[in-house]
């Protein structure tokens, strides 16, 4: 198990940096805040734990607070990215609206 | 993992489910490589996302639910509203905030992993490995985001505090202790109070860590805390043997990395240096407030005098900074260049890598007053123009445009790349006052002969301009 898991890692890793090397520095803010989005697939370790071995009241306290934490970093980060990203995409038709910009 | 046989099937289907969500976080990075496919490519992570919580809870033996809806709720309560209501001035501290909670989640789970298996004990030794170091990692990280939104929000002061000298030495046995305890945790001590201990200790950390950086500076540290939270998630997955976890957490880790490294290049900073603390430290203070002797005459000018440069120029390239954004000046910016075209003036942006507080941030800002990207040009494309430029109008840009990083080896900026303002024709500054600039630098660009400084908000004074356009 640990070196299946260590493959998927180091692999992982190298695909991480030929994905976002090719990013341009126009989106480095919105992909900032995409990779953010994305590392809150930790809820999924809070899911499993709390579901499978959530004995004790703290416990259950700390797990909550924990897949509370992972939600708002999930949700939170798309939805900021999508709001960024949307200002990019309306530009080309807006564009012509403006007149003489285009 | 002892499971009914009848469940194997199940698990299967649900493995695969989670290499779709994989797939689909980077197909949706590939996305992200430029700006019509972004869009879709951000949503296709969140799809995936989205496949990989619906797998996590059909996994047989899935329980808790009543637990689980309480905390999805609460994190979309907070989560959606934060999100859509923040400023996209304030990018930078959300972006803080996300990855500070991210960051406590993996130490939180990583301190119910712990209590649930009575101190790892019939677990393996590399679960106890990389469930200790990601709570070490994930607690530093949530800490050191939270001082970094503190900052940038203004909460905290700025300017680095810091125990000086000792600082180093601090957070070296800091470490030391948290290591220690990690190991003597590792090796079945099923103690509570080591492992709380070293989370403190990871978290003292943390906060020792960020509190010396300068305001500057913390776009790099928390792309880098980004970075770690990734690592600690990716080490999460392998205790927990969830292939997304890991897989997510490591490309979050590589782009953390990457970002990090271009921020630090693009500010000629290195990035030990940047965790050592602040700009130098302590010597950095000193040096700020001596090289404001080095003071000359200063011009000012009025609006109808700018407007005036402004409409008989060919070239004007308009240098944003972060003080436009401060000022929510873009859409006037917007409405000037509009104004200028109209007359024939060509208008172009220059965009300085760090421009705003994150790389691209400006880009953001810019955008969201609807300027054609196509205008925005980046370093490298528009240095060589400012020689043809005729007015080159700087709003908002301090460091960014101060020749010291190219004449002064003694400045702390010196080797930054900066855009080369002082070449062109003519150079208008519009600042609220003399004050320096994020960095706390002394801007030798306003002691020029052909720089005129228009004092007044941002805002207000681009638009006094554009209505003395209109006269001219």
């Amino acid at each position: 198990m640990l070196i299946t898991n260590l493959t998927i890692l180091v692999l992982a890793g190298f695909v991480g940096f030929a994905v976002i090397s090719k990013v341009p520095n126009t989106l480095h803010t919105p992909l900032m805040s995409g990779t953010n989005a994305i590392h809150g697939i930790v809820l999924l370790g809070g899911l499993l734990v709390i579901g499978f071995a959530g004995n004790g009241v703290f416990n259950k306290v700390i797990l909550v607070i924990a897949i509370a934490f992972g939600t708002i970093n999930i949700v939170g980060g798309f939805l900021v990215t999508d709001r960024m990203l949307e200002m990019f995409k309306r530009k080309p038709e807006r564009g012509p609206k403006d007149g003489e910009g285009e | 993992m002892i499971l009914a046989a009848s469940f194997f099937h199940n698990e299967n289907f649900l493995r695969v489910l989670y290499i779709v969500a994989f797939g689909l976080f980077i197909y949706g990075m590939t996305g992200l490589t430029g700006p019509r496919t972004a869009v879709r490519g951000n949503r296709i992570a969140a799809v995936g996302m989205a496949i990989a919580v619906a797998a996590t809870l059909l996994w047989p033996g899935e329980g808790n639910w009543g637990l689980i809806a309480v905390g999805i709720a609460i994190g979309a309560c907070i989560g959606v509203p934060a999100a859509r209501r923040v400023r996209m001035t304030a990018m930078p501290q959300m972006v803080a905030l996300f990855n500070g909670v991210g960051g406590g989640a993996v130490f939180l789970i990583a301190w119910a992993e712990f209590r649930n298996t009575h101190g790892y004990s019939g677990t393996a030794t590399y679960v106890a490995v990389f469930s200790l170091f990601a709570a070490i990692v994930g607690s530093i990280s949530f800490w050191g985001s939270n001082i970094a939104f503190g900052k940038l929000q203004e909460l905290l002061p700025g300017r680095p505090i810091t125990l000086g000298r000792p600082q180093q030495l601090v957070n070296g046995l800091l470490l030391a202790a948290a290591v220690l305890l990690a190991v003597l945790v590792g090796d079945g001590s099923h103690s509570q109070l080591e492992f709380v201990g070293m989370l403190l200790c990871a978290a003292v950390l943390g906060n020792f860590v960020v509190l010396p950086i300068g305001g500057a500076d913390m776009p790099v540290v928390i792309s880098l805390l980004n970075a770690f939270t990734g690592l600690s998630a990716a080490a999460t997955g392998v205790a927990l043997n969830n292939p997304a976890l890991i897989v997510a957490g490591m490309i979050v880790g590589a782009s953390g990395t990457i970002l990090t490294n271009l921020m630090a290049v693009a500010m000629n900073r290195s990035i030990p240096a940047i965790v050592a603390g602040g700009f130098g430290g302590g010597g950095q203070v000193a040096g700020a407030s001596g090289a404001g002797e080095a003071a000359g005459t200063v011009h000012s000018v009025s609006a109808a005098d700018v407007a005036i440069q402004l409409a008989y120029a060919r070239l004007v390239v308009v240098v944003p900074g972060y003080g436009m954004a401060v000022a929510q000046a873009q859409h006037a910016v917007r409405e000037l260049a509009k104004a200028l075209e109209a007359r024939g003036v060509e208008v172009k942006y220059a965009i300085h890598p760090v421009a705003g507080r994150m790389p691209g941030h400006m880009n953001v800002l810019l955008a969201e007053a609807d300027v054609p990207y196509d205008q925005l040009k980046e370093m490298d494309e528009i240095n060589p123009e400012f020689s043809r430029t005729d007015v080159a109008l700087v709003i908002g840009a301090n460091d960014v445009t101060n020749p010291a990083a190219k004449t002064n080896p003694g400045s702390p900026i010196f080797g930054m790349p900066i855009l080369d303002v002082e070449n062109a024709h003519q150079v208008v500054v519009i600042k609220r006052s003399m004050n320096p600039g994020f960095a706390g630098i002394e801007n030798e660009l306003y002691f020029k002969p052909n720089t005129s400084m228009l004092f007044g908000d941002a805002k207000s004074a681009v638009q006094d301009i554009t209505s003395e356009l209109a006269g001219v």
